[in-house]
C-alpha cells in the first residue's frame, strides 16, 4: 500500500502465448549463405579482418573488436568471403557485413578452453567469447563485467517476460549444466557472493529445474517473481528480487548487483568449458503467418527469410511486419533478409491483420499509463511536456528513466503511441541539454 | 517485387481497451439509476432522458461537424454526459430547459476547451449548475413520488422538499427519523438519478468490477465526509444538547448514514467526481482530491446557506486538478532529487 502511494508501477499485464515453451529446439540445416553486420552489441562496431575471396572455418574470427566495448564476432559457417558490404541497421547506421557463403563441410579450427587464473584473465576470456547481453540488449558482456566492480550479488534474469518469447525458458529446460558452470565462474572469478535467479511464476518447468539447479550452486536461490511485463527489465528486475533502487543515470553496480541473462550465462559457461565462442544463437519463431512456431538454433548470420521458411512461412499471403525479437520491444525489420544476429531472441512474422494497430484517439487523461509504467513515471505529463518543448520540465519529470518498454501504449485505451512520444522526449532532452 | 515491410516503432501489440468501452462500460452503470428513476418517478423520467442523451450526442455531432473535426459521436462519451446530465434534473423539467443543459454542457463546457480530455470541468456538472442558476424553481420543482407517500405520510406538508432541505429549514432531528429504507430505494423527493442509493452502488460496484474507475475517490470522499459530518454531530449533540458521549455519538451516527444517503452526495461520488479529465493522475492525487471534497461538502451542507454542496464541491476540486497533479506526482524508480534551474 505504502509502495503503491510512491509509485503504482503495474507494467502491463500482456498475454503470454508462450507455446513454444514444450518443443525441444531444433538445429537449422546451413543456410545458403551468411550476413555478418560488424555491430552486433552497443558500443564500438567491429573491423572486418576478412577480404572477398578468404576461405573462413567456423570459429575463424572476421570481425575484430575495437575498444573497450565492442565484442569480436566469428564465423559460424566454413566457406568462402563473397565480399564485404554496406549494411544499414535498423537505426540508421552503415557498418560494413561480410558475407560468407558455406562450403557445406563445417570444418572448424581448433577450439580450447581457456585458462583462467584471475579475474583478468576471466574478463579476457569473456571478450574472447564475443558474447554480449543476449536478452536483446546486446551490452558486450565484457564490459558489464569489467565495470561490475564492489559488486557482491550476481541476478540472473530468467523472467523472459515479453510475449512469444521462449527462447531462455529453452535454454533453462535444456542446458542447466552449463548455466550452473556458468554462475559458479562469474562468482568465483568475480569474487560474488550470493546469486539470486529471477523467474517469472508463468513458467513452472523452470522453477522446477532451476531450483533444483541452485541446490548445486553455492549460495544461490531461485526467487518467483509475478507474470508482470516488464518483469526482465534491468532496474525492475533489481528492485523485484533486491529491494535496491538502481540510482537515476547510474548502473546495478552502484547497489553492489551485476544482472546477466540466463541463456548468456549458459554461453559462458558453454564457453569457459570448450572453448567455443558464440557462433549460433537460439531463436524462438512465432507469429500468425508460422506454421510450425518452434525454438531453431540458428546460425548467426542466417538471411530471416530462411528461419522463416524453416518453420513453415505461410506463403498464402505476404509478410506485413517482420519483428526481431518480442512484440514488446522487438524491432520491426525492413526487409526479409535481414540476418539474425548476437542478440536476436525471436523473429515474429505477422500478417497485415496482425499488424495493423488500432486507430488512436484523442487523451482522455484516465491516468492508466502512469500506473502502468514501471518506473514511475508520468507518460502524460511528459507528453505533455515534450509538445510545448519545456525541457526543464522534461527533466523534472526523469524522462531520462524511460526505458521504452511500451507498457504505457500497451495500455493506452485511446490506443496513442505513447512510448514513441516518451522514446522522442528523452532524446529531445538529452539533445538540449547539452547545449 | 520485393516484399515491402511495415516498419512502426515498438510496442507492436496493445491491448483490447478503448475509450468506448471505457465510457460504455460508464453507460452500464448508469443504467440501474435510469431504471430507478423510471420506476419511482413514472415514464416520464424516460423521456426526458432520452431528450438529454439524444441532445447530447447531436451537438456534440453538430458542433465538430460545422468545426470540421473529426466526429467523436462513437467514443459515447457524449451519452454518457448525457445520462449524467439527466439524472441531474427533476422528472418535470419542461424539455426545452434540458436542451439548453445539453447544449451549455456540450458545446460550451467540452467541445470549445477542445472536446474530450480537455474539459477542465466536468461538463454534465456545469450543465446542471447553469441550470440550476438560471432557471432555479424549475430545477428544484421536486416531485414527491407516489410511492413514497404510504411510507411517510404525516409529512405531506413537506412533501415536495428533499430530505436534505427538510433537515436544512427544519433541523436535523427530522433527518435522523427519516426511514433509511426511504434512501436506499429512493422513494423521496430530489432529482432523478441521485435518490436511489442502491442503483448508484450497483453501478459502483460495476465500474470497480470492470476497472473503469479506481474505489480511492469515492472511498476518500465519503470517508472524509463522514468523519468530518460525524464530529460535528458530536461536538454539537454534546455542546449545544447537554448530551454525553455515548448518546451523541448514536444520534450523530444515525444522522450520517441519512446524510450519506441522501442528496447528491453518492451520485457525485462515484460518477461525477471520478470523471478521468477532471480527476488526478495518482492514488496520492486521488485521496488528496477525496478529502478535499469530502472537506467542502460538509462545510457547505453544515455551514453555508444551501442544503446540497457536492456540485460545488466537485467543481471547486475541479480547478484544483492541475495543481494536485504537479504535487501528488509518483516518485520514479531510483530518482535523484532534482534541483530547479540545474541543467
Amino acid at each position: 500500500m505504502l509502495k503503491k502511494l510512491k509509485r503504482a508501477a503495474l507494467g502491463a499485464k500482456v498475454p503470454h502465448e508462450k507455446t513454444t515453451a514444450d518443443q525441444a529446439t531444433v538445429r537449422m540445416p546451413l543456410p545458403s549463405k551468411i550476413v555478418l553486420p560488424m555491430q552486433q552489441h552497443i558500443g564500438a562496431a567491429c573491423t572486418p579482418v576478412v577480404k572477398k575471396g578468404d576461405t573462413v572455418q567456423v570459429g575463424s574470427l572476421v570481425g575484430q573488436a575495437e575498444g573497450a566495448v565492442s565484442a569480436p564476432i566469428y564465423s559460424g559457417v566454413s566457406g568462402t568471403v563473397s565480399g564485404v558490404e554496406r549494411y544499414t541497421l535498423m537505426n540508421g547506421t552503415r557498418v560494413p557485413a561480410v558475407v560468407i557463403i558455406p562450403d557445406g563441410q563445417q570444418t572448424q579450427v581448433e577450439f580450447t578452453a581457456p585458462v583462467v587464473q584471475s579475474r583478468e584473465d576471466f574478463i579476457q576470456a569473456v571478450r574472447n567469447s564475443g558474447l554480449v547481453g543476449l536478452g536483446g540488449a546486446g551490452f558486450p558482456t565484457a564490459a558489464k563485467l569489467e565495470s561490475a566492480k564492489n559488486v557482491n550479488t550476481l541476478l540472473v534474469n530468467a523472467a523472459e517476460c515479453e510475449p512469444y518469447l521462449t527462447s531462455d525458458t529453452r535454454e533453462i529446460l535444456e542446458h542447466g549444466d552449463t548455466i550452473c558452470a556458468g554462475i559458479q565462474a562469474v562468482m568465483k572469478h568475480m569474487g560474488i557472493s550470493r546469486c539470486i535467479i529471477g523467474v517469472e511464476d508463468n513458467k513452472p518447468a523452470c522453477i522446477q529445474v532451476l531450483k533444483q539447479l541452485a541446490t548445486r550452486c553455492s549460495n544461490t536461490s531461485v526467487k518467483v517473481l509475478p507474470s508482470r511485463y516488464p518483469q526482465g527489465a534491468e532496474k525492475i528486475l533489481v528492485e523485484s528480487l533486491t529491494g535496491l533502487e538502481v540510482p537515476q543515470g547510474g548502473l546495478p553496480a552502484d547497489v553492489g548487483v551485476v544482472v546477466m541473462n540466463v541463456t548468456t550465462i549458459s554461453v559462458l559457461g558453454g564457453y569457459l568449458q570448450t572453448g567455443k565462442p558464440l557462433m549460433t544463437k537460439r531463436v524462438t519463431v512465432a507469429g500468425d503467418l508460422v506454421q510450425k512456431p518452434q525454438n531453431v538454433e540458428v546460425i548467426v548470420g542466417t538471411p530471416a527469410i530462411e528461419v522463416l521458411q524453416f518453420c513453415g512461412l505461410d506463403t498464402q499471403q505476404p509478410v506485413a511486419k517482420l519483428l526481431s525479437g518480442g512484440p514488446m520491444m522487438g524491432v520491426a525489420m525492413a526487409s526479409l533478409e535481414a540476418p539474425v544476429i548476437k542478440q536476436t531472441n525471436g523473429l515474429l512474422a505477422l500478417s497485415e491483420k496482425a499488424a495493423n494497430k488500432p486507430d488512436m484517439g484523442p487523451c482522455i487523461r484516465c491516468g492508466r499509463c502512469i500506473e502502468a509504467c514501471p518506473m514511475g513515471l508520468t507518460p502524460v505529463s511528459i507528453a505533455g511536456a515534450f509538445n510545448s518543448k519545456n525541457t526543464q520540465l522534461l527533466k523534472e519529470l526523469r524522462v531520462d528513466l524511460c526505458m521504452v518498454c511500451g507498457s504505457c501504449s500497451y495500455v493506452c485505451p485511446a490506443k496513442r503511441p505513447v512510448t514513441q512520444v516518451m522514446s522522442l522526449a528523452k532524446q529531445f532532452a538529452q539533445k538540449e541539454g547539452q547545449h | 517485387m520485393e516484399n515491402r515491410l511495415i516498419v512502426t516503432a515498438s510496442p507492436h501489440m496493445v491491448d483490447h481497451s478503448s475509450t468506448r468501452k471505457l465510457m460504455g462500460n460508464v453507460v452500464v452503470a448508469l443504467l440501474p439509476s435510469v431504471v430507478a428513476s423510471a420506476w419511482i418517478f413514472g415514464l416520464r423520467a424516460l423521456l426526458l432522458i432520452g431528450v438529454t442523451v439524444a441532445a447530447c450526442v447531436g451537438f456534440e455531432y453538430l458542433y465538430t461537424r460545422l468545426m470540421k473535426k473529426v466526429n467523436p459521436v462513437g467514443d459515447l462519451s457524449a451519452v454518457v454526459t448525457g445520462l449524467i446530465l439527466a439524472l441531474n434534473f427533476p422528472v418535470g423539467l419542461p424539455l426545452w430547459i434540458a436542451i439548453v443543459g445539453a447544449f451549455i454542457s456540450i458545446v460550451v463546457v467540452k467541445q470549445l476547451f477542445g472536446g474530450i480530455g480537455y474539459n477542465f470541468v466536468n461538463p454534465a456538472l456545469v450543465g446542471r449548475m447553469v441550470l440550476f442558476t438560471g432557471f432555479g424553481a424549475r430545477m428544484t420543482t421536486w416531485v414527491y413520488p407516489a410511492a413514497a407517500q404510504s411510507v411517510f405520510e404525516n409529512l405531506d406538508a413537506v412533501a415536495s422538499a428533499t430530505p436534505l432541505q427538510l433537515a436544512d429549514a427544519q433541523g436535523n432531528s427530522l433527518l435522523s427519523q427519516y426511514p433509511v429504507m426511504d434512501l436506499l430505494l429512493g422513494v423521496h423527493g430530489g432529482v432523478m438519478g441521485e435518490t436511489c442509493a442502491i442503483a448508484i452502488l450497483l453501478g459502483f460496484v460495476w465500474l470497480v468490477a470492470t476497472g473503469t474507475i479506481q474505489v480511492t475517490i469515492p472511498v476518500c470522499y465519503l470517508g472524509s465526509y463522514a468523519v468530518f459530518s460525524l464530529v460535528h454531530s458530536v461536538v454539537d449533540g454534546m455542546n449545544a444538547q447537554q448530551m454525553d458521549f455515548a448518546a451523541a455519538l448514536t444520534a450523530g451516527g444515525a444522522l450520517l448514514v441519512r446524510q450519506l444517503l441522501a442528496g447528491g452526495l453518492l451520485f457525485g461520488a462515484v460518477f461525477m467526481a471520478t470523471d478521468y479529465v477532471t480527476s488526478p493522475f495518482t492514488m496520492k492525487g486521488k485521496m488528496v482530491f477525496g478529502f478535499g471534497l469530502g472537506l467542502l461538502t460538509f462545510a457547505i451542507r453544515d455551514f453555508a446557506n444551501m442544503a446540497e454542496g457536492v456540485s460545488y464541491a466537485i467543481l471547486f476540486m475541479n480547478l484544483l486538478v492541475p495543481y494536485i497533479n504537479d504535487l501528488t506526482r509518483q516518485v520514479p524508480l531510483g530518482a535523484k532529487k532534482y534541483k530547479k534551474g540545474a541543467a
